[in-house]
């Protein structure tokens, strides 16, 4: 841009936006553009073979980090913290390579303002193996920079200067990083640093408690749900119950008059109403009586139906060698996945005010980007006078990728012209979720003489994922040549079987589906794994010696391999069953994080209860090992909730159930009571954590299962037939 | 109509148009204390809860009304930075919270549980601390509900010696 006759030093300067005396005395903050990457680069990092960078698309320089008056660092994330513990990665990440303490680093969710947006979202476990670089690359700069400063005040080489916990010091004197920045408005901008050694690194690869820990411990008002403005009114929006409903006309007349009422918003698509107090707004809501032209039939066997391999349209994604051909003599199983609600316990809500030329939102939100694009393209303002201010999440695994509450919120604020927020009931949040698709699979298999398979096929039908979402427009999809997100887990990871073969067939529901954490890893492992147990038992091998002689030899294989046999060795791993219980094994590769586990399981009251889960997780480096361990947790106590207990069904063109209990989760007395995790490190730079432990899980309690029962399980959610109950 | 009670320990006078309001809203939206959650409005989650004369109540399903002359305990009077309940330390110290939203409900449906069954075994945790959590956290959620009791017992004993 304006530094072209800074010669060589042209990119470095470009990369940076450097502003002295924002807002407060002693407060520099910095930006920059990093690393632009092709889109379908970034798509494909889902499609489980590349690592997503982190990108931006935006012109505009960011800011990252700000140093305050009393020597805190501001560190303003473009990632959003879910629960995952990002906050507490990039913290450790940036106090390194800035030599500042945990302490005096201080995580914000970047507002839109800031102009630090990812353009893509908070998703697909990249966050930390996304930022691991450019993250570490503009704190040193940033260290380098104050270090120069001080220098020239204190008049020393900068060579002669020492950091330590934010203070520069030398020679007898010394200067924190704010009063280094004090009043500083040219900045000399260097190339990027040297980063440190790691063995330097003082947080990076520790366990440090999340630094969001008291937050959440002591009630902090942190969530979307807990946001407020000063003078605000509350909405609430009429949604139809069923399913594919169109709107026709609205009767407000009995609403309007209603206490508390101000206003009530009939758009083209949604009827809103404005009152004084939540509970106002939900009892006009309630008397708001709307036509839907909606009448149909749906049931869950209609769905069913609907999602059976051989309907909509296949695409091959994997091959190798030959296929079967119809006189062959093959194994053969089919197997179901349901359709699966996000409940996450945060309902989706948003304050928006809208005043003149300009919005502000409010919001739990995992794409600040789209949020923001979509308001001012609703209200036709400009994206930039559109400040999206993103809270902490109560829960995301994909929920907070579609935000068009932010857009109805911003509607009725400019409607009323005060800001107004609302958020959905419970039953609204499970009949309107955009859930897990169902899915359909049939897998063949045949063993040669030694008893290996010689050919093995997937076939798999899915709703939408990918396709057709806000993140990922259709032309994409297309290009990709599959839903990136429905194949996810769904590459055949025993390279060395000489024919096998992967297609995914492709069917649109009527109703929205779309992504949930690990997306069709959860389905397509609990299918893989399953039936390679299968096969191990019909060619009697042990099942972890059977798997390991079919992976291939490429560093992700080796790594895959390890895994495997590190959650053989610590879970002990036997085929016995040893005073009722036995054990199911599985392991998957997802993003490029192979995982293994050793499920331990009985049968109590005629159910399956799982004892022990034991994962090998290979996440390359790990930042913070303490975080990727909770990870490893919440993946199996997640996993195995959604494949032992979790549906919804359609009833009379209804989604239900529409309420906890009846829509059935895991419970404190139904988690396992030892989670033991094994941490390898198969290579030297942080990979993805928050989805590839889902993998495994479902076919580990499956396999388990059928060495304590003798049945093969091929339906989610789990339930053993009366026959095999013990 | 006005109702009265005592909220962490402050005797407070709310107006409310229709006494059978949720606690919760109360708590919330009039009082301004955001850290108990609503999650289901149907008291199926348990995200919700609070103390109600030192019981763990759903407020989110309890008419305020039920609340009058009554001590209220939410979890900004459960402890504090400086002062942290029992229940607190132990979910810092096992790292519990993920995205957060669901604890404080957990934290005040486990110190009700130690005021009832001081040292609880795995089956009393099983059968009273059924709120949902969708992270996951019960593997960590079950040791600190454990250290809890010993920090809490612990305490109890130091406090009986002082005297």
């Amino acid at each position: 841009m304006a530094d072209k006759e800074n010669g060589s030093k042209k990119v470095s300067r470009r990369k940076f936006l450097v502003r002295g005396g924002l807002g407060t005395i002693g407060v520099v903050a910095i930006g920059a553009y990093i690393f632009r990457n092709p889109i379908r680069r970034e798509l494909l990092g889902f499609a489980n073979s590349v690592e997503a960078p982190f990108t931006d698309n935006t012109d505009r320089p960011m800011v990252w980090f700000e140093v305050t008056a009393n020597n805190e660092i501001l560190l303003h994330s473009p990632k959003m913290e879910m629960g995952q513990g990002t906050f507490t990665g990039i913290a450790q990440m940036a106090a390194d390579e800035l030599s500042v303490s945990m302490s005096q680093i201080k995580v914000v969710h970047a507002a839109s303002s800031t102009g630090n947006v990812d353009s893509f979202a908070t998703g697909g476990s990249t966050s930390i193996s996304g930022l691991w670089k450019p993250l570490r690359e503009l704190a040193a700069m940033l260290r380098v920079m104050l270090i120069k400063e001080a220098a020239l005040k204190m008049d020393i080489g900068s060579d002669e200067l020492l950091v330590k916990d934010g203070v520069i010091s030398g020679n007898g004197k010394m200067l924190t990083y704010a009063q280094a920045a004090e009043g500083v408005e040219n900045w000399e901008v260097p190339d990027v640093p040297a980063l440190k050694d790691k063995k330097d690194y003082k947080y990076i690869g520790q366990p440090v408690p999340r630094v969001d820990l008291d937050a959440k411990v002591y009630g902090d008002p942190i969530f979307g749900m807990d946001a407020e403005m000063s003078d605000m009114l509350y909405g609430a929006v009429v949604r139809p119950t069923k399913i594919g409903s169109t709107f026709v006309s609205a009767d407000t007349s009995a609403a309007e008059n209603m206490p508390g009422v101000v206003k009530i918003i009939v758009e083209e698509d949604f009827v809103g109403v404005v009152a004084s107090s939540m509970l106002e707004a939900e009892k006009a809501k309630d008397a708001i009586v709307v036509t839907w032209d909606s009448y149909n039939s749906l049931d869950t066997s209609t769905i069913k139906k609907m999602m059976t391999v051989g309907n909509g349209n296949s695409t091959t994604i994997q091959k190798n060698g030959e296929a079967f051909r119809e006189d062959d003599d093959f194994e053969s199983l089919e197997f179901r996945s349901p359709i699966g609600a996000h409940a996450q316990i945060e309902p989706n809500g948003v304050v928006a005010s809208v005043e003149g030329d300009s919005a502000i939102i409010k919001i739990s939100t995992q794409v600040v980007s789209i949020t923001r694009k979509e308001v001012a393209k609703r209200l036709n303002l400009d994206t930039e006078k559109v400040n999206i201010v993103p809270t902490y999440l109560g829960g995301g695994f994909g929920r907070r990728l579609h935000t068009p509450h932010a857009v109805q919120a911003a509607v009725m604020s400019k409607a009323v012209g005060k800001p107004v927020k609302y958020f959905f009931s419970r039953k609204e949040e499970f009949q309107h979720d955009m859930f897990r698709p169902p899915t359909h699979h049939v897998i063949k298999g045949k063993l040669n003489s030694e008893g290996y398979l010689d050919t093995l096929e997937h076939e798999f039908v899915s709703g939408d994922v990918a396709t057709d979402s806000a993140l990922i427009p259709n032309a994409l999809t297309n290009v990709l040549g599959a839903d990136v997100g429905a194949i996810r887990g769904g590459f055949i990871q025993y390279t060395a079987i000489p024919n096998f073969k992967t297609v995914y067939w492709h069917v649109v529901l009527p109703f929205a589906t779309s992504w949930w954490r690990s997306l069709g890893l959860l389905a397509n492992t609990f299918v893989m794994e399953s039936f390679i147990d299968e096969m191990a038992i019909k060619a009697s091998k042990n099942a972890v010696d059977f798997r390991l002689q079919q992976i291939g030899e490429e560093p992700i294989d080796i790594r895959l391999k390890n895994v495997i046999k590190a959650a053989a060795k610590k879970a002990n791993y036997h085929e016995e069953v040893v005073n009722g219980r036995a054990m199911g094994f599985a392991a998957s590769i997802d993003a490029n994080t192979p995982c293994a586990q050793v499920a331990e399981v009985s049968i109590v009251a005629n159910e399956i209860k799982v004892h022990k889960v034991t994962v090998a997780l290979d996440p390359g480096l790990a930042v913070n090992p303490d975080q990727i361990r909770a990870q490893c947790e919440g993946c199996v106590i997640m996993g195995m909730s959604a494949v032992l207990y979790e549906q919804m069904f359609v009833e009379d063109g209804e989604l239900i159930p529409t309420i906890y209990g009846p829509y059935q989760m895991a419970l404190m007395k139904n988690a396992p009571k030892v989670i033991d995790v094994v941490l390898l490190q198969g290579k030297d730079t942080p990979g993805a954590v928050g989805e590839p432990p889902l993998g495994p899980i479902g076919a580990a309690i499956a396999n388990a299962v059928r060495r304590l029962t003798g049945e093969r399980l091929t339906e989610l959610p789990l339930k053993i037939s009366r026959a095999s109950k013990l | 109509m006005e109702i009265s009670l005592t909220v962490n320990g402050v005797l407070k006078t709310v107006a409310v148009t229709d006494v059978n309001t949720p606690l919760l809203w109360i708590v919330r939206d009039t009082l301004g204390l955001k850290g108990t959650k609503f999650g289901c409005g149907k008291a199926a989650c348990g995200a919700c809860t609070l103390h109600v004369d030192g019981e763990a109540v759903r407020s989110c399903s309890f008419p305020v009304k039920f609340a009058e002359g009554k001590e209220v305990t939410t979890i900004e009077g459960l402890g504090n930075r400086d002062n942290p309940h029992p229940v607190q330390q132990a979910w810092i110290a096992e790292i519990v919270p993920q995205c957060g939203y669901c604890q404080p409900g957990f934290m005040m449906a486990t110190a009700a549980l130690l005021n009832k069954v001081p040292n609880p075994t795995d089956e009393d945790i099983d059968k009273n601390i059924i709120n949902v959590c969708r992270c996951g956290t019960y593997y960590r959620m079950r040791k600190a509900i454990h250290k809890a009791a010993d920090l809490q017992l612990n305490r109890e004993s130091n406090e009986s010696k002082e005297l």
